[in-house]
């Protein structure tokens, strides 16, 4: 990596817990679903201004949990949550939690304010108010590589992201882990086949315990849903072994010790590289799934507080994220040629013999930093914000360590 | 042009074709460049010997073991169900080499 991509800095957003945010948004949250097209319809055509919620009724500790990790995450400035008035998760309690937090927060009941249109006209009232405080209010702050926290996960994939999509994130995670930065990786039930050279990558007894632990969990998971990530047309595109196709996922990790793992709405314990276990625990209704569908994949690397997540995808995809902008990189540069608009990393150049994957990693920094200095992604360009969460279980210490840790 | 096959890690002994191989020379490249002869039609996507294995070798991708070798695999040779075993699954010996589908449960087709 050359010096100067290391000591790279441009201007982020300062936040009261000392972390720095690469964007200055208002987010408006929803606490049901009855709550979802009023809150969109606040957010319409506002700057800067992204929808998140959750549809269920009944409230769940690990989906608050979740909700709370967006709303106090780095590239938020402030929140205005919007309830209907009959449901169990509460927009105040959450506008309170950003506020004690040091954000402004606003909320309301729908019921309270008195149907659609007058909510909405009171919900953009309220966004325009918070935008023009935190812009005049949030302290500017220099910031490098090693402040970013950097999700990634993979989706869609085909023989050219064990190869060279996959690869390229690894090179560029060694050189974010050696800048000081934070590197956030999961899929553990694509780790299958892979246990004793993930313990190997331990960077500690407390970080082998860990892994082993969630290697075991996952191993029992996909046992009992019997959903083994292998299957006969992966055998005849030429993978012929769970190890090699599991490790084709797991080269997103590049070579760095894994410093231990994080549960969902955690943020890494501290610098270096982490896998995090979007896995259910064990629980007697037995729900969840691991990563239903991409989006809900992302969502968890943005809880961890990654200001900026990378999708690895060898098919093409055309999706996008609220809170935190995504990168999508392919190994196939066919797929590229053929969805340009919106992808915004080839890194098939590798199998072309046109760059190494080093310098893949390097290409890729480079990138990472300039969309961190405020120039819009392919899907920030194009307005996408996919969001998804759900119903699941995972154990935390209490509610307020699953927010705060 | 030659048909290529790419080589993750310098210690892989076999390689990823990435263009389809109608039998005869390949272009190794990425962590080392030479060039090998493929004796057989090998489809883009699948793997071909770097060097000799032995039975019982470990097979390595990634700079990672994969797997065995149950049959010695000639350099340039297609490296697939028919001479590589998981160390983990063993289904994965029991599969249709082209296909990939299972055949230790013909017999429940009934």
């Amino acid at each position: 990596m050359s010096d100067a991509l290391h000591h790279r800095s441009w201007q982020g957003y300062l936040r009261p817990d000392g972390r720095k945010g690469i964007r200055n948004l208002v987010l408006v949250i929803y606490t049901v679903e009855c709550a979802q097209h009023v809150s969109y319809a606040i957010a319409n055509g506002e700057e800067d201004t992204h929808v998140i919620g959750f549809p269920g009724c009944y409230d769940n500790a690990y989906a608050i949990r979740l909700m709370l990790a967006l709303a106090r995450h780095p590239n938020v400035g402030a929140v205005l949550s919007v309830g209907l008035g009959c449901e169990y998760t509460q927009p105040e309690k959450i506008a309170d939690a950003v506020r004690a937090d040091g954000r402004p927060a606003e909320w309301f009941f729908i019921q309270q304010a008195g149907g659609t249109r007058t909510s909405v006209a009171k919900g953009k009232e309220i966004v325009a108010r918070l935008r023009s405080q935190i812009c005049k209010e949030t302290t500017r702050v220099p910031m490098t590589l090693a402040d970013l926290t950097v999700g990634c996960e993979c989706g869609g994939s085909d023989g050219t992201s064990g190869l060279a999509g996959n690869p390229a994130v690894g090179a560029f995670f060694d050189l974010l882990v050696d800048a000081g930065g934070r590197a956030v990786f999961e899929e553990t039930v694509e780790m299958i086949g892979l246990r004793e050279h993930m313990l190997a990558r331990a960077a500690n007894p407390e970080a082998r315990q860990q892994l082993a632990k969630a290697y075991d969990k996952a191993e029992r998971y996909c046992r009992s849903v019997r959903q083994w990530s292998v299957s006969p047309g992966n055998f005849a595109g030429g993978l012929t072994t769970i190890e090699e196709k599991s490790l084709g996922a797991f080269a997103k990790s590049g070579t760095r010790p894994i410093q231990g793992v994080i549960r969902v709405a955690e943020h890494p314990r501290g610098p270096g590289l982490w896998i995090l276990d979007s896995v259910p625990d064990e629980h007697f209704m037995q729900f969840g799934y691991t990563n239903p569908n991409d989006t809900e994949g992302l969502m968890d690397l943005i809880s961890a507080g990654s200001q900026i997540v990378l999708f690895v995808t060898g098919r093409g995809s055309v999706i996008g994220s609220p809170v935190a902008p995504l990168i999508k990189i392919t190994g196939n540069s066919a797929t590229f040629r053929a969805m340009e608009e919106d992808m915004d990393f080839d890194a098939g150049r590798v199998l072309a013999g046109e760059m190494t994957i080093g310098q893949a990693g390097d290409e890729l920094a480079d990138l990472v930093t300039q969309v961190a200095a405020g120039a819009p992604s392919k899907p920030e360009q194009l307005g996408h914000r996919e969001y998804f969460i759900m119903y699941k279980h995972q154990e935390t210490p209490s509610l307020a360590a699953g927010c705060r840790a | 042009m030659k048909p290529r096959c790419f080589q993750i890690q310098p210690q892989d002994n076999v390689a990823t074709l990435i263009d389809d191989a109608p039998g005869g020379p390949v272009e190794v490249i990425g962590a080392t460049r030479s060039e090998l002869i493929a004796p057989e039609k090998i489809s883009r996507g699948h793997k071909v010997a770097l060097c000799e294995v032995a039975a019982g070798e470990a097979i390595m991708k990634f700079g990672v073991r994969i797997g065995h070798a149950t049959s010695p695999i000639a350099r340039g040779a297609w490296v697939h169900l028919h001479n590589l075993a998981s160390d983990l699954d063993d289904r994965s010996g029991t599969l249709d080499l082209h296909t990939g589908a299972p055949t230790d449960t013909t017999s429940a087709y009934v």
